[in-house]
C-alpha cells in the first residue's frame, strides 16, 4: 500500500487536504486565468492550516491541481531547505502522500516563494506562485474598485508615473522587486516579489505559471509561451541586476546570488540564492572562489552531511 | 413540479458518475487545463467507465463532474435540454442548476453542434470581471474538418493549425469577433472521444481556407 492509500484508509484528510467542492471552485478560477492572461480571477479562498503571508494562495492553486502521479518540488526564496519550504513540502507530504524533490528537473509541479528556479522550465512543468499583494497597483491606488476599472480601460498612466518618479528621484528605475509586467499586451501584473533579474524568464516560458494570492483572495496565470514585457521608458530600458562577482560555491555566473554573512569580522560572501542549481554544479566539479573558505564550506552542505552522521 | 411528475411517471435509471471522484476529477482537470494552456493542441481526457444517457457523451460527462457543482448554472442545448435522463444524470452527479438562458450560465453544454446559437448570446462577462463569461463545452467532435484555422497568441508556440466538426456555418466567424472583444468573450472546450482540445478567448484565429 504507498502512502496515499494509506492516508486515505486513515481518513484523515481529503488529497492534498482541500475537499473537492473547494478544488473545483478554485479549478475554475485558474481555468479563467489561463483563458485570460495577467487578469486577477477573484475565489473564494479558504482558511488554510497556516498563517497568511505563509502561502495560503500558492498551497490552495497546488492542492487544487496536484495528482498522485506528480512530484511536487518547493522552493523559499531559491532554497529547498529554508522554513517555508520545508513545512509547505512537508504539508504535501502528509496530506496528499506525493513524491517531493530539491530537483528542478525532476518535479512536474513547482511551488515557489519569490525565485524562478535558475534552470529553463519545461512544458510539462508548473509553476505555481505565492503572492502576498497580487494588485500592481495597489499601492498607487488603494481602492479595489478603481483599480478595477483601471485594468478594465488600461489605464496604466499611474504606473508609468511611478516609474517616471523612480528615475527623477534615483538617476534609474529603483523597483528591484514585484517589477511590473504587462502580459500579452494587455494586462499589467504583478509577478510576485520576485527579483527583477527573473522576470526575463517569465516571458515566452515553455511552462505554465500560475500565481496564488491567499489573503487577498486572487488566482492569476501565464500560460507557456506568453509575451510578457517588463514596464519601462525608451530611454530607460527595463535592467537586471548584474553582480560582478560569480557565486563563491560553484563560481556560476549570470545567476542571482544571496549575501551570507560567514563571521562578526566583515566576512561574506555571495552564493547562488537557487540552492539545487548551485549543489547540482558544485557535484559536477564546478569551484567557486570561496569554497576553500572553512567558514563558507561549513554552509554549504558537504560538512553539513558529516555533523549529521 | 412538472419535472418530478415526469420523473415518478418516467423513472429514470441514473448511471454512475467518478468511480474514484478524487483522483479521476483532478486527472480530467489536468487534462481540461493542459487544454486551455495550450490552445488547438489535443489531450487526452480519462473517462474511465462513465456510461451517461445518450445524447450526453462520456467525455461530455467527464467535464461535467469536473466542473459543475452548485456554483455553476448550466445551459443545455437542445437535445441535452429534451433528455430527462440526461438533465437527471447532471442533476444528480453535480446538482447545478439548469436555466433556460444562454446568458445566465456559467457553463454550456452542446450536443448538436451544428444547431449552436450563436456565441454571442452567451453570457461575456463585463470589462470589470470578464471572468464572469460562459464557457462552452461542444461534445461530438472529431477533429477532423476540410476548413481549418490557423492559431496564434498565448498558449501557442509559433502557430498551431486546428480543424474540427460538426460545426455551425458561420462558426468561425464567431469565433474571431469573440477574440476581438478580448478580455471579455466566451472560452470553448471541444470534446471528442476521450479528447479535448480547447480555445481560450485570448486566441487569435484566421481561417485557411481549403
Amino acid at each position: 500500500m504507498n502512502d496515499t492509500a494509506k492516508i486515505y484508509e486513515q481518513g484523515e484528510y481529503n488529497f492534498a487536504y482541500l475537499d473537492e467542492q473547494t478544488k473545483r471552485m478554485i479549478r475554475r478560477a485558474i481555468l479563467k486565468g489561463i483563458a485570460i492572461p495577467g487578469y486577477q480571477v477573484p475565489f473564494a479562498s479558504r482558511e488554510m492550516p497556516m498563517p497568511y503571508g505563509w502561502g495560503t494562495g500558492g498551497v490552495q492553486v497546488t492542492a487544487s491541481i496536484l495528482g498522485e502521479d506528480d512530484c511536487l518540488k518547493m522552493i523559499d526564496q531559491g532554497s529547498d531547505d529554508t522554513t517555508n519550504a520545508v513545512s509547505l513540502r512537508g504539508f504535501f507530504e502528509k496530506t496528499a502522500g506525493v513524491r517531493t524533490t530539491h530537483e528542478t528537473a525532476e518535479a512536474s509541479v513547482i511551488q515557489t516563494r519569490h525565485r524562478i528556479p535558475e534552470k529553463d522550465l519545461r512544458e510539462d512543468q508548473i509553476l505555481v506562485f505565492q503572492v502576498p499583494i497580487p494588485e500592481p497597483l495597489r499601492f498607487l491606488e488603494p481602492r479595489e474598485t478603481e483599480t478595477r476599472k483601471m485594468h478594465a480601460l488600461e489605464d496604466y498612466g499611474l504606473m508609468h508615473v511611478k516609474l517616471y518618479e523612480d528615475i527623477a528621484k534615483n538617476g534609474h528605475i529603483a523597483t528591484t522587486y514585484a517589477y511590473p509586467v504587462k502580459v500579452n499586451d494587455r494586462y499589467v501584473m504583478d509577478p510576485s516579489p520576485t527579483p527583477k533579474f527573473d522576470n526575463p524568464k517569465i516571458d515566452e516560458m515553455a511552462a505554465l505559471q500560475l500565481y496564488g494570492a491567499g489573503r487577498e483572495k486572487r488566482i492569476y496565470a501565464i500560460p507557456p509561451y506568453t509575451k510578457v514585457k517588463s514596464l519601462d521608458f525608451e530611454d530607460y530600458p527595463f535592467e537586471v541586476q548584474k553582480f560582478d562577482k560569480p557565486c563563491g560555491l560553484c563560481g556560476a555566473q549570470n545567476v542571482y546570488l544571496d549575501e551570507v554573512i560567514l563571521d562578526d569580522k566583515g566576512g561574506r560572501m555571495f552564493v547562488c540564492s537557487d540552492s539545487d542549481f548551485c549543489e547540482e554544479r558544485r557535484a559536477a566539479g564546478h569551484v567557486g572562489p570561496m569554497a576553500g573558505n572553512p567558514a563558507a564550506a561549513q554552509i554549504s552542505g558537504a560538512q553539513a552531511e558529516e555533523l549529521t552522521q | 413540479m412538472d419535472t418530478l411528475t415526469a420523473v415518478n411517471q418516467e423513472p429514470v435509471q441514473i448511471t454512475p458518475g467518478f468511480q474514484d471522484p478524487v483522483h479521476e476529477a483532478q486527472a480530467c482537470f489536468r487534462a481540461i487545463m493542459n487544454a486551455t494552456a495550450r490552445p488547438g493542441i489535443r489531450q487526452k481526457i480519462s473517462i474511465s467507465d462513465l456510461a451517461p444517457p445518450a445524447p450526453l457523451t462520456p467525455t461530455g460527462a467527464a467535464i461535467a463532474l469536473t466542473l459543475f457543482d452548485y456554483d455553476t448554472p448550466i445551459w443545455l442545448d437542445k437535445t441535452l435540454m429534451a433528455s430527462e435522463a440526461v438533465k437527471a444524470f447532471l442533476r444528480f452527479h453535480t446538482g447545478a442548476p439548469i436555466v433556460s438562458e444562454p446568458v445566465e450560465a456559467a457553463f454550456a453544454l452542446v450536443a448538436d453542434a451544428t444547431h449552436l446559437v450563436p456565441i454571442a448570446s452567451f453570457n461575456q462577462g463585463s470589462a470589470e470581471y470578464p471572468d464572469r463569461s460562459t464557457t462552452v463545452i461542444l461534445t461530438g467532435q472529431n477533429f477532423k474538418a476540410k476548413q481549418s484555422v490557423t492559431l496564434t497568441g498565448p498558449g501557442v508556440k509559433d502557430t498551431e493549425r486546428f480543424e474540427t466538426s460538426p460545426l455551425p456555418p458561420v462558426f468561425w466567424d464567431q469565433v474571431i469577433s469573440n477574440a476581438k472583444q478580448f478580455p471579455r468573450g466566451v472560452d470553448l472546450i471541444f470534446a471528442g472521444d476521450g479528447e479535448i482540445a480547447a480555445l481560450p478567448r485570448s486566441s487569435r484565429i484566421s481561417i485557411q481556407e481549403a
